[in-house]
C-alpha cells in the first residue's frame, strides 16, 4: 500500500472501533511485554477492545509510529484519542485515573 | 546496538538542560531502561506532550537503538 493509503487506513480502523489497542501481537498471544501489560489492565477493567498486530504487517508497524508520531508500541486509542503508550497507560492505571478516563469516554467498564 | 546510560542522559539533557534524571536500567543490556525525569519545560503540558519532548530528545534513537524507555515525567511542583 502507498504511505498515505495505510495512513488512511490507520484513520479509519480508529474512528471505527471505540477501543483500539495497536500492539506487537494478539490480546491471546502478546509477543511483548509492554503489549502484554496493557492487555491486562484493560481485561481487569474489563473493557472491550479491538486490536492490530503491528507484527503481522511492517507498512502498520512503521505507519502507526508516524500517525502518532509516537516512536514505540502499543499504542491505545480511545474514541479515535491517542492516550498513550504503555508507560502513560500503566501510570494513569496506578493513580486511578485509566477507570474514570473510560468512564467520562462513555466507555463501559467493570 | 543498544545505548549507554551517560549517552541517554546527556540526549536527555542536551533538550531539557534543567532536567533532573533517574535512571534504571532494568535489563543490564543496555536495552531496557526507565526513567524519571522532572523539569520545569513539562510545566502546562500533557503526559504525551512531555513524553514526545523526551523522545524528541532522543531523536530517532527510542523504539531502534534503544528497544525500551519507560518514561515519567515530573513537574518541579508535583515532586513536592
Amino acid at each position: 500500500m502507498a504511505n498515505n493509503e495505510i495512513q488512511d487506513w490507520i484513520r479509519n480502523q480508529i474512528s471505527s472501533n471505540e477501543v483500539l489497542l495497536f500492539m506487537k501481537g494478539s490480546p491471546e498471544q502478546p509477543q511483548c511485554g509492554f503489549s502484554g501489560q496493557v492487555v491486562q489492565m484493560l481485561n481487569y477493567l474489563q473493557v472491550d477492545f479491538n486490536s492490530v498486530n503491528v507484527l503481522a504487517d511492517e507498512e502498520i508497524r512503521s505507519g502507526i509510529k508516524e500517525f502518532s508520531n509516537w516512536p514505540t508500541v502499543p499504542q491505545l486509542y480511545v474514541k479515535s484519542e491517542f492516550v498513550g503508550g504503555a508507560d502513560i497507560i500503566k501510570e494513569m492505571f496506578q493513580e486511578d485515573e485509566l477507570l474514570d478516563f473510560f468512564k467520562d469516554k462513555g466507555i463501559k467498564t467493570k | 546496538m543498544p545505548m549507554t546510560s551517560s549517552d541517554l542522559i546527556r540526549y536527555i539533557k542536551e533538550k531539557l538542560p534543567d532536567a533532573n534524571i533517574e535512571i534504571n536500567d532494568l535489563a543490564g543490556d543496555n536495552d531496557h531502561y526507565s526513567a524519571v525525569i522532572t523539569s520545569n519545560s513539562f510545566v502546562g503540558k500533557n503526559r504525551i506532550q512531555q513524553h514526545q519532548m523526551v523522545h524528541d530528545a532522543l531523536k530517532d534513537k527510542l523504539g531502534t537503538d534503544l528497544h525500551a524507555l519507560t518514561i515519567k515525567t515530573i513537574t518541579p511542583k508535583e515532586k513536592g
